[in-house]
């Protein structure tokens, strides 16, 4: 072997085995090492490249830890108001009805103070994509309590651990919104092991045929880790998320 | 000239379509209109007024003190513009319904018998054209050409039919008004 | 020559966002300002035109829907009063932030709090003094007639795109709800998603290669970006200040006192004039069309001709803080106005000024 060996002599036609999209821009994510949004950016943006349609794309970030989703997604991106991001999707859908439009968003985003855009846009069946990113705590601002954070779970406004006498019980905003007939899927899956992985971006593959076919809104809610939230290790978070959140939000078809 | 009117009375009278028609009227012979309303509760079932100004020149403001005539059609509205007129002006009101006639000695008074003529004509819908063919018999601000002109443009076309029967109300009303003092 | 047509404020205003080939309106209702919406649902422009009209579920939700079309390049508009107007606070800053053009229109009526539906000049502070966080402006025109609440459709959408901002109609119950003459303008076409293209390619959202794509965001992690952005912000702002101030002069030439209006007030305060004159008092107005960019400049000119300078507004005195500035102690400015809902008449407007520069 030669000392000046360069990549494109390893990879070779036949030996690659793995190509970052194109869709994804070089930027160096800023997500914590093991969180699952870099998993689920990624899987978003190999589905829009592999139906060719990345140009035809637009994206909303939201307010949260993905509130920079635009500077690793490859594609035109708006940056909306905390919870406004299905309202923002649905001034560019309506005007651009063959464009590709999705938001990706929180749970302190979609299900908390977003709650009126995301409930309405779904019930107007707004022909979009919503990327719905529960790990159960606001990461971003430093693991406050979320509306998704489970019973008894300690986060920085709930110290003591969630008491649902006081806060309420972890919503299942996905459950609800499949309720409206608007919503032509609904589904939850998670990001923390390849075969989770590889259904979680066929869900998103067919969310974005529903759009293209103008079925209605497709909501796909990827349960993820926050190990830095949840204080835990990358692997001791995925733990805790299979015995923990997996029990309150099932993964799986909830409609469609 | 400028003529600065305020019409007054309970809503569903047809206050502020009788103002409208005034203001089409206007339009028709190239004058300046304004129309403003008072809006809210009073749209459901309350006092409902409207003032028009139709003049030769660019209105100013639309919303006035004083007026030149005060048309008025129920008794709060009596106690809340007759002092309103200026001196000299006019006062048409319907005595249906008014216990206190008005008083003012430095202003001309007429009444017409809106309400009452309305019945006889079989349609309480005519009342307010009554009105105002009493009122553009004391004062022809607007031609009668104009004013069926006003109509036509004022009414949405499936009311068109209506038009004739309008136009005989407003005669009634040039006929039956009379002068009080 | 277009037809003149007697129409309210409101619908004067809808007409001319169809006419001006408006891409969307987004709104919630709220009186004095539903005829707005009812209008367009009713003329359905989407036959006419395509331009979408949609009821949203609430003030924010339509206001985010404007930032969603804008930032796609789009004409887009909303409509509201001033509860509703404060829900829209936060998209407005966004807008502003994000440098997005679009057409606003408050409906003002009395407040605080639900107030009452009456007119009112109230919101002057909030539209003109920011209303949202951070620092920003935005253009706001006062329309003082129906014709107006007509014409400032287009001239606001050419300075929205201008200078990539978002511009407000500040108007009232008064002239919202009034019925004027008013002559429309043509139908204009909606511009074309490759004119779009073209045109705003460089920064709306419409679909790109990566390469070329684009982003908005009013967000900037690193002060040193966020107040180089700042900078940029206010270097534009001071472009519109040199070259979009507006206002209108009435009796101003031989003038013993000097009255402020804008909106509804200005109308009134023309009828004082006439008032004035058959007392032997001279009086003339200034009416800033501009509210930011405001007439400074042109109210410390007349203010040198004048005894003394009165601000008329149906509030309990805002813009008279702009004329005290404007004026800068040449001679007394004083504040009147009835609010709450209340409408001065001319003539409560000559007694306040005999009562302040005369007796």
């Amino acid at each position: 072997m030669s000392e000046n060996i360069t990549p494109e002599e390893i990879i070779k036609k036949g030996t690659l085995v793995f190509e970052k999209t194109k869709l994804m821009t070089d930027a160096h994510l800023s997500y914590c090492p093991g969180c699952g949004h870099g998993v689920a950016h990624r899987i978003t943006m190999e589905v829009l490249e592999e139906m060719g349609v990345g140009d035809q794309a637009i994206g909303i970030a939201p307010v949260g830890c993905s509130v920079l989703a635009y500077d690793f997604m490859n594609i035109d991106m708006q940056q909306a108001a905390h919870g406004r991001a299905p309202a923002v999707a649905t001034g560019i859908k309506r005007l651009y009805p063959e464009k590709y439009v999705f938001t990706y968003q929180g749970d302190g985003d979609l299900a908390a103070i977003g709650t009126n855009e995301t409930i309405h846009a779904c019930n107007r069946g707004e022909n979009i994509v919503i990327i719905f990113v529960n790990n159960g705590i606001y990461g971003m601002t430093g693991g406050q309590m979320a509306p998704t954070t489970l019973e008894g779970m300690v986060s920085s406004t709930s110290p003591y651990g969630r008491d649902l006498g006081m806060t309420g019980h972890p919503i299942k905003i996905t459950e609800m919104l499949a309720m409206l007939p608007g919503v032509c899927y609904a589904t939850r899956h998670a990001v923390h092991k390849p075969g989770l992985v590889r259904k979680t971006k066929k869900a998103i593959k067919k969310a974005f045929e529903n759009q293209r076919d103008k079925k209605g809104t497709s909501i796909i809610e990827i349960v993820s880790n926050c190990n830095s939230g949840w204080k835990m290790t990358p692997v001791k978070s995925n733990e805790w998320l299979e015995e923990n959140m997996l029990p309150v939000f099932p993964l799986g078809d909830i409609k469609g | 000239m400028t003529e600065e009117i305020i019409i007054a009375g309970f809503g569903g009278q047809g206050v502020l379509s009788m103002g409208k028609i005034l203001a089409y009227s206007g339009i028709m012979q190239d004058q300046e209109v304004s129309w403003m309303p008072s809006y809210g509760p009073e749209m459901r079932g309350g006092t409902a007024n409207v003032t028009v100004i139709l003049s030769d020149e660019k209105i100013s403001s639309p919303v006035l003190r004083n007026f030149d005539t005060a048309i008025v059609l129920n008794q709060p509205s009596m106690n809340k513009f007759e002092e309103t007129v200026k001196p000299g002006g006019i006062l048409l009101y319907d005595p249906n319904g008014i216990l206190h006639p008005p008083t003012r000695k430095d202003i001309r008074i007429y009444k017409i018998e809106g309400a009452l003529e309305a019945s006889r004509m079989k349609s309480s819908k005519t009342f307010n054209m009554i009105v105002l063919g009493a009122y553009l018999k004391i004062n022809p601000v607007v031609k009668m050409e104009n004013v069926l002109k006003g109509l036509k443009k004022s009414l949405p076309e499936r009311h068109h039919h209506l038009i004739p029967l309008n136009e005989e109300a407003i005669k009634v009303g040039l006929e039956k008004v009379e002068k009080v003092s | 020559m277009e037809e003149i047509k007697l129409m309210k404020g409101n619908e004067a205003f809808a007409e001319a966002v169809i006419r001006e080939g408006v891409d969307a309106y987004f709104g919630y209702p709220i009186t004095p300002q539903s005829e707005v919406i009812e209008y367009l649902m009713l003329e359905e422009p989407y036959k006419r035109t395509g331009m979408v009209v949609l009821q949203a579920e609430s003030e924010i939700g339509a206001i985010h829907m404007v930032y969603g079309a804008a930032g796609a390049g789009k004409k887009a508009v909303t409509s509201s009063s001033s509860p509703g107007i404060s829900l829209k606070q936060e998209g407005i800053s966004y807008m502003a932030g994000s440098e997005l053009p679009c057409v606003m229109l408050n409906v003002v009526r009395g407040g605080p709090g639900l107030g009452t539906i009456q007119p009112s000049q109230a919101d002057y502070f909030q539209t003109v003094k920011g209303g949202g966080h951070g620092d920003y402006k935005l253009i706001v025109l006062a329309p003082a007639s129906v014709q107006e609440m007509a014409d400032f459709v287009e001239d606001g959408f050419k300075m929205a795109f201008k200078y990539r901002t978002p511009v407000m109609l500040l108007s009232d119950g008064l002239i919202g709800q009034m019925m004027e003459k008013v002559q429309l303008k043509p139908q204009k076409a909606r511009l074309s998603n490759e004119e779009i293209r073209e045109k705003y390619g460089s920064w709306a959202t419409i679909g790109h290669k990566p390469e070329e794509r684009t982003i908005i965001t009013s967000l900037e992690l690193k002060s040193e970006r966020q107040e180089k952005h700042n900078h940029k912000l206010q270097a534009k702002y001071r472009e519109i200040e040199k070259k979009e101030v507006r206002l209108e002069k009435f009796n101003c030439e031989n003038a013993d006192y000097l009255l402020v209006a804008y909106g509804s007030s200005a109308r009134i305060c023309q009828k004082t004039i006439q008032l004035g004159k058959e007392k032997g008092i001279n009086i003339g107005l200034i009416r800033p069309i501009t509210l930011w960019p405001f007439p400074s400049d042109e109210i410390n000119k007349a203010a040198d001709k004048v005894k003394g300078v009165l601000s008329v507004e149906l509030s309990a005195g805002q813009m008279v803080d702009d004329v005290r500035l404007a004026v800068n102690g040449k001679v007394p400015v004083e504040h009147y106005g009835r609010f709450g809902g209340m409408i001065h008449s001319p003539d409560e407007v000559l007694e306040a000024l005999e009562k302040n520069f005369i007796k």
